[in-house]
């Protein structure tokens, strides 16, 4: 077993060759299990992205880019064996979409010096610079979506929400538990009562947490969902008769899949967005340079979704930071030290973003050496189910960051006792 | 031809009970350990540690645990996931309390927490057998599982409910956290199976393991020829866990490195870890070895083969992984009920006849 292992490993190595002239870029997706409806999709994305920067603009600086595809399934096992198998290939970054794979490589890419971007997920702490000099999580994170979340039911109220009742719904792991903190803190703040419910992996039970919503009757109900959970649980509140209006789910519990099986019933409900979702014109380029072509990662059915927006919109920011690590260091061949540079110097405004095909499809921020996190603003969207669309109903909301700072702060800080840190920028 | 007793004469009670009896198997099984301690912790590299390595020889550990209490003693066990949790919160716990004392230490005594809270689970096999026995061990596994996500304490009030190991070391070398090196992290795991094996192996093969055994082929006559039940079941159940809990500890602390309870620990755990003590051999730490060497080695090397030397796209590969796999499953399983260790044996027996096996 061991020589055929072997013999295997190194057939798998000379396939591959060490190409030297490519940028590499491991997509460890998970097109299987429980949370494929949602990895596919944003793998779609990522890989068809990387493919029109290499078809329609010769690469990146000149230089092509080299996606690796590794199925983690979700898994963290598989995850790290996807981690250890492509490090060696001289990736740049990685950006696993799960927040439970993301708590296992925090550790390992510090070690390895190899940059971690996760956004709008991982480990909400890794904002602060200072203390996570290789993770990533701009333009905005789980906490910034719970304190965007709680600004628009604000709105909603005329600024007063004393006296309501406020439900998470989460998924049971370190990916549903993050907002709790923030949530409780705002409560303080706001006056409202806040309650949390735990849907247990994979989420297709959830009789008992519904019924006691229905018998509770919280006014307002917020979902840090995945996967199967979210459809179910839109299935299970259009089945109890919750108002839909009423629901808003996270940025991950958002996508076309998650209502489309609940049908009309979950028309009018709410989800966060960081993309907004429109007809961008880079969809054009991509339905002709990879899709036409028969270069697409997928069918080519996804495009323009918004997973499928999502991920691409991830590459892209993986792209303009790798331009920007070229310019920096005068190279087109960049490694991962110079990609970080990269990614801490990223800018992102209006004009860059419509130069690129894509006005307004994500906030405006720029990266700094205290600040990894962006800007944190969100948009909420509701789902039109007659037209089959999200319409997005507000513009980029800013989170409350008088109250996610000090968090922000706290749980970093704990971090760098724990691993003995020392802070990086100096004086900022 | 190699492979027989014939000429290898014994003059002792000792030489003529040993574990390997013929020559030929002695002088393999110390190669093999020459191979795993002398020549692998200079060769292996981040990858054949983390990915294959590792989790091999924790799953064998675990396996060997089941093992012994569902292939020895007969009681099953669906609790397997619960009580590697316990061994990695125990493990986590006594690390983050007692930072000075070696994690060798911790990790033993996450397998004493274990060994304790696997008798106290064990309790119920003294009324309920069989079936009913598993769907309460059933139970524990959920229970533990709620537990470690229920109760904060368990995971230091952590704003994400995740545990993660900070570095520890042995003799100056790191062998938990990120900066510990693969041939580290390798002969920390190496020495607790080989530990573990020789263990098992010796406990299976005397009084302990006979008293074991006759419970499990019949428990009410083991009763009546002297065994005492009560003894028998629940060391056991603390063999068993013991052995489990320290799978745990080097599950989360030397492998992972963060765990979250749900998803690392959860019933698919619990299966995975049955199905390796079923199809490497009920009774056997041979079948434990293999069993664990099936279930973990077979889908990264199928894995390496779809994907890197075929260039299949991934997710097809992930799927075609699991009909392969499936399928040998029930091409082993068919061809041989008992397990790998059975058609292990088989061979043997075949070799000391060869040329004229019947």
């Amino acid at each position: 077993m061991k020589t055929k292992l072997t013999a295997a490993a190194m057939a798998a190595c000379m396939a591959a060759g060490p190409a030297l002239a490519d940028l590499v870029f491991p997509d460890l997706s998970y097109r299987t299990g429980p949370y494929a409806a949602g990895g596919i999709p944003f793998s779609d994305g990522y890989r068809d992205y990387f493919t029109l920067v290499n078809e329609r603009d010769g690469g990146i600086g000149g230089v092509e880019a080299r996606v690796i595809e590794c199925e983690t399934g979700y898994n963290t096992e598989k995850g790290v064996e996807c981690y250890e198998a492509t490090k060696g290939e001289g990736a740049l970054v990685y950006q696993p979409l799960s927040t439970g794979i993301t708590y296992q490589l925090i550790p390992k890419v510090q070690a390895d010096g190899i940059p971690l971007h996760t956004m709008g997920y991982g480990r909400t702490s890794a904002k602060n610079g200072e203390v996570f000099e290789w993770v990533f999580n701009y333009p905005a994170n789980y906490w910034d979506a719970a304190s965007v979340a709680i600004k628009h039911l604000l709105d909603e109220n005329g600024g007063d929400l004393s006296g309501k009742d406020i439900t998470l719904l989460y998924h049971n792991s370190a990916y549903g538990k993050e907002p709790i903190r923030t949530l409780e803190d705002l409560s303080e703040k706001h006056g409202y009562n806040l309650s949390t419910i735990a849907v247990d992996h994979p989420g297709q039970e959830q009789k008992s947490q519904w019924l006691r919503i229905r018998r509770e009757r919280p006014d307002y109900v917020i979902m840090w969902g995945w996967g199967v959970m979210n459809q179910v649980a839109i299935q299970e509140a259009a089945n109890v008769r919750f108002p839909m209006e009423n629901f808003i789910g996270n940025w991950w519990a958002g996508a076309e899949h998650d209502v489309t099986p609940a049908g009309d019933a979950a028309d009018g409900y709410k989800a966060l967005n960081m993309n907004r979702i429109a007809d961008y014109p880079v969809f054009d380029d991509i339905q002709e340079y990879v899709v036409d072509a028969g270069l697409a990662a997928g069918d080519g059915s996804n495009v323009g979704k918004v997973l499928y927006t999502r991920g691409m919109y991830a590459a892209m920011l993986a792209v303009e930071a790798a331009k920007t690590a070229q310019e920096m260091h005068g190279t087109a061949q960049i490694d991962a030290a110079m990609m970080r540079d990269g990614m801490e110097a990223l800018e992102m405004t209006e004009a860059k973003m419509e130069e690129l095909g894509m006005a307004g499809i994500g906030p405006e921020f720029a990266v700094s050496c205290s600040n990894h996190g962006g800007s944190g603003g969100g948009i909420v969207q509701q789902w039109n189910a007659s037209a089959g669309e999200w319409e997005p109903i507000t513009d980029y909301i800013q989170p409350d960051d008088a109250v996610l700072d000090p968090l922000v702060e706290e749980d970093s800080m704990a971090f760098a006792e724990e691993n003995d840190i020392e802070l990086r920028c100096g004086e900022s | 031809m190699l492979y027989r007793e014939a000429g290898d004469f014994k003059t002792s009670y000792v030489a003529d009970g040993q574990t390997f009896p013929i020559r030929f198997d002695r002088w393999r099984y110390y190669a093999v350990l020459a191979v795993a301690f002398g020549i692998v912790p200079f060769v292996v590299n981040d990858y054949w540690a983390n990915a294959v390595l590792l989790p091999f020889l924790i799953y064998a550990i675990a396996a060997i645990g089941l093992n012994i209490l569902t292939g020895y003693c007969g009681q099953v066990s669906l609790g397997t996931g619960g009580f590697m949790a316990v061994g990695a919160y125990a493990c986590y716990k006594l690390m983050t309390a007692f930072p000075d004392v070696s994690i060798l230490i911790h990790i033993v005594l996450a397998g004493g927490v274990t060994a304790a809270v696997g008798v106290l689970f064990g309790l119920p096999s003294l009324r309920i057998k069989g079936f009913y026995l598993a769907v309460a061990t059933l139970a524990a596994q959920f229970f533990l599982v709620w537990l470690f996500n229920k109760v904060p304490w368990f995971y230091n009030y952590s704003a994400s409910g995740q545990i993660t190991a900070p570095e520890r070391t042995v003799l100056g070398v790191a062998v938990t956290g990120p900066e510990a090196p693969a041939w580290a992290a390798y002969l920390v795991c190496l020495v607790f199976v080989t530990l573990v094996a020789l263990v098992g192996r010796n406990l299976t093969r005397g009084k302990q393991g006979r008293q074991w055994m006759a419970i499990r082929d019949m428990d009410i006559a083991a009763e009546i020829i002297g065994v005492n039940p009560l003894a028998a079941k629940l060391s056991a159940f603390a063999v068993s866990s013991f052995f489990i809990g320290i799978a745990g500890a080097l599950f989360f602390g030397v492998y992972l490195g963060a765990v979250e309870v749900g998803e690392a620990f959860g019933i698919q755990k619990s299966f995975l870890i049955l199905f390796m003590v079923i199809i490497g051999g009920l009774g056997s730490i041979f079948g434990s070895f293999a069993g664990a060497a099936f279930l973990v080695l077979l889908p990264v090397f199928l894995k390496n083969v779809l994907v890197g030397a075929l260039g299949w796209p991934s997710d097809l590969a992930a799927h075609f992984e699991l009909v392969i796999v499936g399928g040998l499953i029930i091409v082993f399983l068919v061809a041989e009920p008992h397990g790998l260790a059975q058609l292990w044996r088989l061979a043997k027996e075949k070799l000391r006849l060869w040329p004229f096996p019947y």
